[in-house]
């Protein structure tokens, strides 16, 4: 019994990592109709940022996070501005594809370039690091954190999209643009809008997840196929479907590395084959 | 395939005989991974290779050399085999030499008798490889060679019941074999075997699985790179190490320009190696001291550093040996037995197995000055590849 909690808690917290940093990318995917491959560069840039913030400027990891999360969407800017604005929603996919894993090849050689090609840690305040009495096991307390970080994310990203004006805009202009844009809504501003937030997620998951992903030059592509599942099992755009998927599938991995670490990633794969034989558009996902 | 093999032997027999008449510039290519995750490691090839020629200049006699790179990036067989025949080929390479992965050096290892060019292996650590050619002399250090210790080490220290956890690949097989067969001989027992995947990044589980197996050792094998550091911080922060376990490595799970990022929950994990920065000797010192005056950041220097210096060494007397002449035999024979003092320590060539012979150190995470560093406390002398050699 109490094995079986812990490896729900080692599964919940990989899970939240995978949902924090995929929610970004299903926003893209599910609103924007980018299928942007460079959102795993987009966190890397973030845990640069951090770790940069940290070890070189003396800041604070709460200070970190938040340089990490507005640096990360000053540099996406220019990116908006000159390439993605030209493939919102209408473009096929190959060019999507094309630009996008162009830019993560420019970044991954530039954070090489800039960084070095070694590991970059983003050190721990005292109050997230060492080891953290829950009664029945120890547990990193960093991963309480970043439990925590998940279920604030899910429900703040909620909140936003089904409850204010914004969401209501941003619905309406995801589900027809021209309309929306004759009523008067400026939905390029909402796509901007929308884009910096996919972009500022995707590097705070970057931060926060680095103990699990530590963050190199490689990061980019490296964890950029976990993330695209964790998408399409749960349905792209659904906040409650990526919850839900990096949850099943950060299980599924922590399991199979408990019972069965020789076999490797076999247990995710498995899962994702399952999922999505009985769900062909993801566990939450709309036909459209 | 037969095409290219064909071609291969053409261009090298025309090699061979262009190269006689200008024998002035002797090329040995290195493979070794100089981009990617692990390219600190390529870097300090370079980096010992540099500090080798710094030292001794680039000539052997009439005789230039010149070292061309090239990007190993990962463990990819394929790719390292198209490298070396391109080397071989293309460059005309004389010697090959570096090889951070065993899979890599397997893959070179059947162009090397073809192409009558001896391979200096300068990291690989699987036993196997020097018996895939006559024409591989290794430089770096083999599993065995550093876990055997690393069981003794454990038992004198009391521990009992272990559970090895090892990434699964050449080299971590032979470390869980040696540890095992060394740990069970003195009595001790080993209650769990883990095998982790080569990408593994998450190691709660594992560190649940050993905790379950109640163990009171853990022994670990990772490749130097960014797993290792994942590995440690797994260890302390599921609270394995506040409870009481302990953890036995080789040093490649704590390398020195990891041990900062370690932090000082480090302090105290133990591991046998070949190799340590802080060693204390005047081979050493210079050796560093060269580094450092070439450009090199002491902070960066790894093991693959003085591998790479020995093994520049090693090509260095088998130039003078074989006059600049491509004779691989002669070239091997020359350096078998060889015995000089590597920043490292005393070292030998063994002429059986041409496998370094070396002491390996027991360390201890400490900090000195401020700065954490592997200290060596006991020295174990001259060991053999323990895989290959008896004694």
């Amino acid at each position: 019994m109490q094995t079986i909690l812990s490896i729900g808690l080692d599964g919940i917290s990989y899970g939240m990592v995978l949902f924090i940093i995929s929610i970004g990318l299903s926003i893209m995917m599910g609103l924007m109709r980018v299928v942007n491959l460079a959102h795993g560069a987009f966190a890397m840039i973030g845990g640069y940022l951090a770790s940069y913030a940290m070890r070189d400027l003396g800041a604070g990891y709460a200070l970190a996070i938040v340089v990490a999360v507005i640096g990360t969407i000053i540099i996406s800017i220019p990116l908006e501005i000159l390439l993605y604005r030209r493939i919102y929603r209408k473009s096929d996919a190959l060019t999507q594809l094309l630009l996008t894993i162009g830019i993560t090849f420019v970044i991954i050689g530039l954070a090489n370039f800039i960084f070095g090609p070694t590991l970059k840690a983003i050190p721990l305040p005292n109050a997230l690091s060492g080891p953290l009495d829950i009664g029945f096991r120890m547990i990193p307390t960093h991963r309480v954190f970043v439990i925590v970080c998940g279920v604030i994310t899910a429900l703040a990203l909620w909140l936003l999209i089904d409850k204010t004006e914004f969401g209501i805009r941003l619905r309406a202009s995801v589900d027809n643009s021209d309309m929306a844009d004759s009523l008067g809504i400026r939905t390029e501003w909402i796509y901007a809008a929308t884009f910096a937030l996919a972009v500022g997620l995707g590097a705070f998951g970057g931060v926060v997840g680095a103990e699990l992903l530590p963050i190199e030059p490689f990061y980019a592509l490296r964890y950029m196929v976990t993330f695209l599942v964790v998408v399409s099992v749960g349905g792209a755009g659904s906040i409650a479907g990526a919850l839900a998927a990096s949850l099943l599938l950060g299980l599924a991995d922590t399991t199979g590395k408990y019972l069965a670490p020789e076999y490797g990633e076999f247990f995710f794969y498995l899962a994702v084959i399952v999922i999505a034989f009985l769900f062909p558009r993801g566990l939450f996902g709309r036909a459209h | 395939m037969k095409k290219s093999a064909t071609l291969l032997s053409a261009a090298v027999a025309i090699g061979l005989m262009t190269g006689g008449a200008s024998a002035d510039v002797i090329k040995v290519g290195v493979i070794g991974t100089m981009s990617g995750p692990y390219a600190l490691f390529g870097k300090n090839f370079k980096m010992g290779i540099d500090a080798w020629v710094a030292e001794h200049g680039n000539k052997v006699g009439s005789h230039t050399v010149e070292f061309i790179y090239r990007d190993e990036e990962s463990p990819n067989p394929a790719k390292s085999k198209a490298l070396a025949q391109e080397l071989l080929v293309k460059d005309k390479v004389q010697y090959l030499a570096g090889v951070y992965f065993t899979p890599d050096a397997m893959a070179i290892a059947p162009l090397l008798d073809e192409s009558k060019t001896p391979l200096v292996v300068m990291n690989a650590a699987t036993s196997a490889i020097v018996q895939k050619s006559p024409y591989i002399v290794r430089t770096s250090f083999t599993m065995w060679q550093n876990t055997v210790p690393a069981a003794k080490v454990a038992k004198t220290n009391g521990s009992k019941k272990v559970a090895i956890a090892v990434s699964d690949y050449g080299p971590g097989i032979d470390a869980e074999a040696a540890f095992k067969k060394t740990f069970e001989a003195e009595g001790g027992k080993v209650v769990e075997a883990i095998r982790m995947p080569l990408n593994t990044t998450d190691f709660g589980p594992i560190m649940q699985r050993i905790k379950d197996s109640g163990a009171d050792t853990i022994f670990t094998f990772l490749p130097a790179g960014p797993p290792t550091l994942g590995f440690v911080k797994a260890y302390i922060d599921n609270g394995l190490k506040a409870g009481g376990v302990k953890l036995m490595s080789t040093g490649d799970v704590v390398t020195e320009p990891d041990l900062p990022t370690i932090g000082d929950a480090g302090i105290g994990i133990l591991s046998t190696y070949h190799y340590a920065v802080s060693h204390d000797s005047p081979e050493n010192k210079a050796f560093i001291a060269q580094i450092v005056k070439d450009g090199g950041k002491l902070d960066e220097i790894t093991m693959t550093s003085v591998a790479a210096y020995d093994g520049a060494r090693v090509i260095y007397k088998m130039i003078e040996a074989t006059d600049g002449k491509r004779d691989p035999a002669k070239a091997v024979d020359a350096v078998k037995g060889m015995k000089w003092i590597s920043p490292r320590g005393p070292v030998s060539i063994d002429p059986d197995t041409r496998h370094i012979r070396q002491n390996v150190y027991l360390r201890t995470v400490e900090k000195v000055d401020g700065k954490l560093i592997n200290k060596e406390i006991k020295t174990f002398e001259a060991q053999p590849d323990w895989a290959l050699s008896s004694k």
